[in-house]
């Protein structure tokens, strides 16, 4: 596994707590300054990409024109109502944009205009000159120092530094940044805050990581989906259907003897057509990227959050994912003749120099577990201090005392053994049985010797170290498994431990002692079987997967390569995040269903009150069809259309945060939301409709 | 027995006999459609056609194929009744106008069997049997094998062959069609339907008005026109004529075969999908659609309204005394619903909303059960539909039996669901418009209307059954029914193939629990809403002019 790094620190219940889908704000103020956009949106040319609001623009020019020629209070009731319904669609998807746009406007002000110091000749000289950030090109080399802006995207070359990246993130606690490895990637416009840093530009100007940002979030890179597509061919199929229902209705009409005026057929086609869902399905859309933007992912595409609703299987990482980052002492288990007291007091001082987590967590350990107070390393003045080194392996303490000198050491098992036996001692099998057991059950195993002055070396006992599931994780993975999604497990652990901590967290399989090559190719079996497959990567050598996988959730800590093969990057670098963005991928599709049968449901009530108020004067009959007791036709009409208007602004909420999303199995969603906004949809235009009309019918010239 | 029960009686015999007949044919039916061997008299044809039977076509070529056999067959349909006065067996009846011919070839071809004509007086026996009993055999056939192309649409992977339409064709005649009808002709023949050759008889009715009338080949007629949903009677008075239907009986026969194949063809779609749970659910929604439309027709016809309706104890005008309520609506609504069009009785006079039933079943556009074949695909259409909604609503792409519903299968499924509704609409728009088209019209007002909608109704939706009232053997009437006939038969079936092919095409998704069961209740709920609301909707302002008018007064 490639992960070398320390996760940000991340509030444990925050990160593992089943998160709910939960709502956006919609700010009032945003309507207002909408309005402007709203109404430029009115361009036939715009509106012509949204075929069932164009009807409506067409119908309410229709309108205009018949109430030109035959003025009368209907008419332009009618017409005023057919142009705000317009104008409230265009608002619908000005008020989504316009979030976005107040994102971009923040990351465009950290698009200053940074100077550069370009090296010219590195690494054979240090020489350099000042150009400005825009005149870089892929390949330049850049020095930056604390308190510089970096001016481009790029890879630390040379140098560690910890980088402010709140412009971007949000987040103010300083990242580090250092040359190699999966921490290189910088972003142009943070901040240097510390050391100096040589950076090789991999952007062009124009297209830098921020440029990207602001394009998406301003939605000008938006593409229709193919969901959306689809949806929009049977939104349009509707549209023709009613339109022709309405054409044909007129030598019907007139052959009752009841010719309807234009205002009345347009009001008819326009009630029956499908505008709540049209008006709204582009703001469901912007939406969805936008929470997605507040949840610090960005997605380079809307095709991408929607494949993530579709995913089958999840492949996480281990660290940082499903267990926390680190391994932690859980248990010391002394030999034979030792008390655990005197192992507990052993391992605490060996690992006072371990600067680890893994040796910190043995120190915390002693205290909580036998109440050993940790000792500074400055108390115990006559120490030498071992330190712990990856060749090593091995920390500890040398104590002069005044029987001889007292070493104790604490390491790899193997290592620690070897220690044992160069200063004469053995370890007994008592203590390499511990080592085998704690082995066998996916743990690690750390050993603790001391000698004592010339008497030879002992082993104490053994420290065994577990990884730590993060809580919750078992329910959630409970949860993805009820919505039909599996989580594979990615560990470079032995498959034994492996194995152990799949079962403890609940995962449904795992990958042990996973090579890019391993992932690249369980990412291709499931998707031979027909499977969408997510996961997140943050190496070089992800890179390949991520762009593999249907939906590659890059860290924002990893390599620019990484960042550029997947389709998502977290900016927090929170691998569990994979699971919400499945759940906003979900909702979004489950908010463009919901407002799609809703509107369909709406006409049952609008024939209702339109019909009969349509040739109740030729067959009296069918005032018996206007169970809502509507006032007067015009009124009964003019209701209805107020309604059809009112429905989308008063929907525009639902539409930005999306309708409310609990995971669970499709037949119980199915249920609710047919529910909710099937029979919803049927009952409450009827209740809508007679309360306007309650209103409507006061109007002098609609009574 | 009082009538009640006698109906009654009916209904549980007829729902008794389909159940029974479920299983058994509709996994035949599956067998034929899948099955890699070839009976010796099929490879005889095929190698006197030239036909590799072993190779599947693309769905393009099988489309070519459906046009290029109804093309070839309207045309000798047409030269056939245009010449029968100079061939054997033409009984000396007088020469058929052209558009008359046209209309009659394209009816029979398209599975409509709409007679603008009086089949007594105009068909000798050669175009009774060679003619239009052969295209009652293969129109039929062609529909099943156009839902077949769907079903392996579902079930193939990968791959752009969607079948053989030749193979499909033979098959589906010589192993089911065939041995169905002569087994039921003999039925039909010992229940009292006459088989002969017969010419004209004179005779002299109770009233002492002299008539003639024809004998023929009617059992081996009856049988395939109503086991194929075909409808055109040998006689103008179709059913309720006693030389073809006799008795009660064969009444209840006559329903029988024209249910038996398009509720059997759901077993099929389940057993070649691999899951019979998913034929159950949409045999569950036909079925509800056929008891409530039967059961609503019942009881509106029952009804007393009226002085001659009180006085009969029912709404009797234009019912058969031997049949009575219960089975003439049961024929009714069977016949609406599956595109045969065969009547037994005249729903012109039925009650306005009776009536108005009649025409609401044909516009759900043939589905439940529908023609053979076709009808099993409209209701996959709608399915399709019901499933991309509600599938946005689980939050998945949606997907039906493992396949994606994205832009391309919906625009398919939406070009279906436009086609019908246009072609009723328009036609019935323009008769309306033309003055001298409504002077057709025997009644006038709401009824008058209704005759109009009823005829391109059932025209586009290739029912044939006709309100009566209305005169249609005109110029006009004959070439905007049968352009009505052809697009309604087949631009449906030009996006049933593609989308065939779009589904064929694809990589199936594995079913998780994510995923939307379409076998349980919930689901035939859903669709049965989604047809309601998608066929209600369209249809209500032109039924509000008509029946609707007409019955609330």
């Amino acid at each position: 596994m490639s992960s070398t790094l320390t996760p940000a620190p991340v509030d444990q219940a925050e990160a593992a707590a089943p998160h709910r889908v939960s709502a956006g704000l919609l700010d009032p103020k945003l309507i207002v300054a909408s309005l402007p956009d709203a109404v430029k949106k009115l361009d036939p040319r715009v509106m012509i990409k949204n075929p069932v609001m164009f009807v409506v623009e067409v119908g309410s020019v229709v309108t205009t024109v018949a109430a030109i020629a035959d003025p009368s209070v209907f008419a332009w009731s009618i017409t005023l109502w057919l142009w705000l319904t317009t104008i409230f669609a265009n608002l619908a998807e000005a008020v989504a944009e316009g979030r976005g746009k107040a994102q971009a406007e923040t990351l465009r002000r950290t698009k200053t205009d940074a100077v550069a110091r370009r090296l010219v000749n590195w690494p054979t000289s240090q020489a350099e000159e000042e150009v400005s950030g825009t005149a870089l090109r892929l390949g330049d080399h850049v020095v930056i120092e604390a308190g510089q802006t970096i001016p481009g995207d790029g890879d630390v070359v040379e140098g560690v530094a910890s980088v402010d990246e709140s412009a971007i993130t949000g987040e103010s606690a300083p990242v580090i940044r250092e040359s190699g490895g999966d921490r290189s990637a910088v972003t142009g416009g943070t901040k240097v805050l510390s050391d100096r840093i040589v950076v090789k530009i991999s952007s062009e100007p124009g297209k830098t990581f921020i440029d990207r940002m602001i394009a998406l979030v301003e939605g000008a890179a938006r593409q229709k989906t193919p969901n959306e597509i689809a949806l929009n061919i049977l939104l349009a199929s509707l549209t023709i259907v009613f339109l022709i229902a309405v054409c044909t209705l007129q030598p019907m009409a007139t052959y009752a003897g009841a010719p309807q005026s234009m205002i009345v057929l347009v009001a008819l086609v326009v009630a029956l057509i499908p505008t709540t869902i049209g008006a709204l399905l582009s703001a469901i859309g912007i939406a969805g990227m936008d929470r997605l933007v507040q949840r610090n992912v960005l997605a380079m595409s809307g095709r991408a959050v929607e494949a993530a609703g579709d995913v089958n299987t999840l492949l996480l990482d281990k660290t940082g994912t499903i267990t926390l980052g680190n391994r932690q002492a859980a248990e010391f288990q002394p030999a034979n003749g030792v008390t655990v007291e005197e192992l507990a007091d052993a391992a605490q001082l060996s690992s006072l120099a371990d600067e680890t987590p893994e040796g910190r967590s043995i120190v915390v350990l002693a205290k909580t577990g036998y109440g050993l107070r940790a000792r500074a390393q400055g108390e115990l003045t006559h120490a030498t201090w071992v330190p712990f080194t990856a060749q090593t392996r091995m920390s500890g303490v040398d104590l002069d005392e005044a029987d001889g000198v007292h070493q104790v050491r604490k390491g790899a098992a193997g290592s620690v053994a070897e220690w044992v036996a160069a200063n004469g001692g053995t370890v007994g099998t008592d203590v390499t049985d511990l080592v085998q057991q704690i082995s066998g059950a996916g743990g690690t195993p750390l050993l603790v010797a001391a000698k004592i002055g010339s008497a030879p070396a002992r082993a104490l006992g053994v420290i065994y170290l577990k990884d730590v599931v993060k809580e919750g994780m078992k329910e959630r993975f409970d949860e993805l498994r009820r919505m039909g999604i599996r989580t594979v497990m990615i560990t470079g652990d032995n498959p034994l431990t492996a194995r152990a901590i799949a079962e403890e967290a609940g995962v449904d399989d795992f990958l042990a002692e996973a090579t890019p090559e391993d992932k690249m190719a369980l990412i291709k079996k499931e998707q031979a079987g027909g499977k969408l497959v997510a996961m997140t990567g943050d190496g070089t050598n992800d890179a390949p997967a991520l762009a593999q996988a249907d939906v590659g959730v890059a860290m924002n800590t990893g390599t620019m390569a990484a960042k550029e093969a997947g389709n998502m990057v977290d900016l927090d670098s929170n691998p569990t995040k994979l699971i919400e963005i499945v759940e906003i991928g979900k909702q979004l599709l489950i908010t463009r269903g919901a407002l799609t049968t809703f509107s369909i449901a709406n006409d049952v009530a609008k024939y209702f009150a339109i019909i009969p108020a349509m040739f109740a004067t030729v067959y009296p009959g069918l005032d018996k069809l206007n169970i809502m007791q509507l006032h007067s036709p015009e009124s009964a009409i003019t209701s209805a259309i107020v309604f059809n208007a009112l429905v989308i602004i008063g929907l525009i909420p639902l539409a930005l945060r999306g309708v409310k999303y609990r995971p669970s199995d499709a037949s119980s969603l199915l249920r609710r939301n047919i529910g909710v906004y099937g029979l919803g949809g049927l009952v409450v235009p009827f209740v809508g409709i007679k309360l306007i009309d309650l209103v409507v019918q006061f109007i002098p010239g609609l009574s | 027995m009082s009538s009640t029960l006698a109906g009654w009686l009916q209904a549980v015999a007829l729902v008794g006999a389909l159940a029974l007949c479920y299983r058994p044919l509709g996994d035949h039916i599956a067998k034929l459609l899948t099955s890699a061997s070839h009976l010796r008299v099929e490879r005889g044809l095929y190698k006197v056609v030239g036909v590799d039977a072993d190779a599947d076509q693309r769905w393009p070529v099988y489309l070519r194929s459906v046009l290029a056999f109804s093309a070839v067959s309207v045309l000798f349909l047409y030269g056939l009744i245009r010449l029968q006065n100079h061939l054997l067996l033409g009984l000396g009846v007088p020469e058929m106008p052209a558009h008359q011919a046209w209309n009659t070839a394209i009816s029979f071809t398209t599975n409509t069997n709409w007679q603008s004509y009086s089949g007594e007086a105009a068909m000798g026996h050669l175009v009774q049997m060679a003619g239009l009993a052969v295209q009652n055999f293969v129109s039929a056939a062609v529909g099943i094998a156009v839902v077949a192309t769907l079903i392996r649409g579902f079930t193939r992977n990968r791959t752009d062959r969607v079948g053989n339409f030749w193979v499909d064709l033979t098959r589906i005649v010589l192993r089911l069609l065939l041995p169905l009808s002569i087994v039921f002709a003999l039925v039909l023949v010992a229940s009292g339907t006459i088989q002969n050759f017969h010419g004209f008889h004179e005779l002299t009715t109770l009233a002492g008005d002299p008539q003639s009338i024809p004998g023929g080949p009617v059992a081996s007629q009856e049988v395939i026109k109503e086991l194929g949903t075909n409808g055109g009677g040998f006689y103008n008075a179709n059913s309720a004529h006693p030389f073809e239907n006799p008795n009660g009986f064969t009444n209840l026969l006559e329903i029988f075969l024209l249910l038996l194949i398009p509720f059997a063809l759901p077993r099929a779609f389940g057993k070649m999908v691999g899951d019979h749970r998913q034929g159950y659910a949409i045999v569950a929604v036909m079925g509800l659609f056929w008891v409530a439309s039967a059961a609503l027709i019942t009881f509106f016809e029952a009804q007393h309204a009226g002085t001659a309706a009180q006085a009969a104890g029912a709404a009797m005008e234009g019912k058969e005394q031997r049949f009575g309520i219960a089975a003439s609506s049961l024929f009714a609504a069977s016949t609406t619903l599956t595109s045969t069009g065969a009547v037994n009785s005249f729903h012109d006079s039925y009650s306005p909303f009776g009536g108005g039933l009649t025409i609401f079943n044909m516009m759900l556009g043939e589905i439940a059960p529908g023609g053979t074949g076709s009808g099993l695909y409209g209701m996959l259409i709608l399915a399709i539909v019901a499933v991309f909604v509600a599938g946005l609503m689980v939050g998945r792409t949606p997907e039906y039996l493992g396949k994606k519903l994205g832009g391309r299968e919906m625009k398919f499924a939406s070009l279906y669901i436009l086609t019908t509704p246009t072609i009723v609409l328009v036609g019935t728009g323009i008769a309306m418009g033309l003055p001298g088209e409504r002077a057709g019209m025997l009644n006038s007002g709401a009824h008058g209307f209704s005759e109009v909608l009823y005829a391109f109704t059932s025209a586009a939706n290739n029912n044939g059954s006709a309100f009566g009232g209305i005169t249609v053997n005109t110029d006009w009437y004959d070439t905007a029914l049968g352009l009505a006939m052809v697009f309604g038969r087949f631009l449906p079936m030009v996006f049933v193939l593609a989308l065939a092919g779009a589904l064929a095409r694809q990589q199936p998704v594995p079913a998780t629990p994510g995923t939307l069961p379409t076998h349980k209740p919930l689901f035939v709920g859903l669709l049965s809403g989604v047809i309601l609301i998608v066929v209600g909707l369209t249809y209500f302002p032109a039924l509000a002019l008509g029946p609707i008018a007409e019955g609330l007064h």
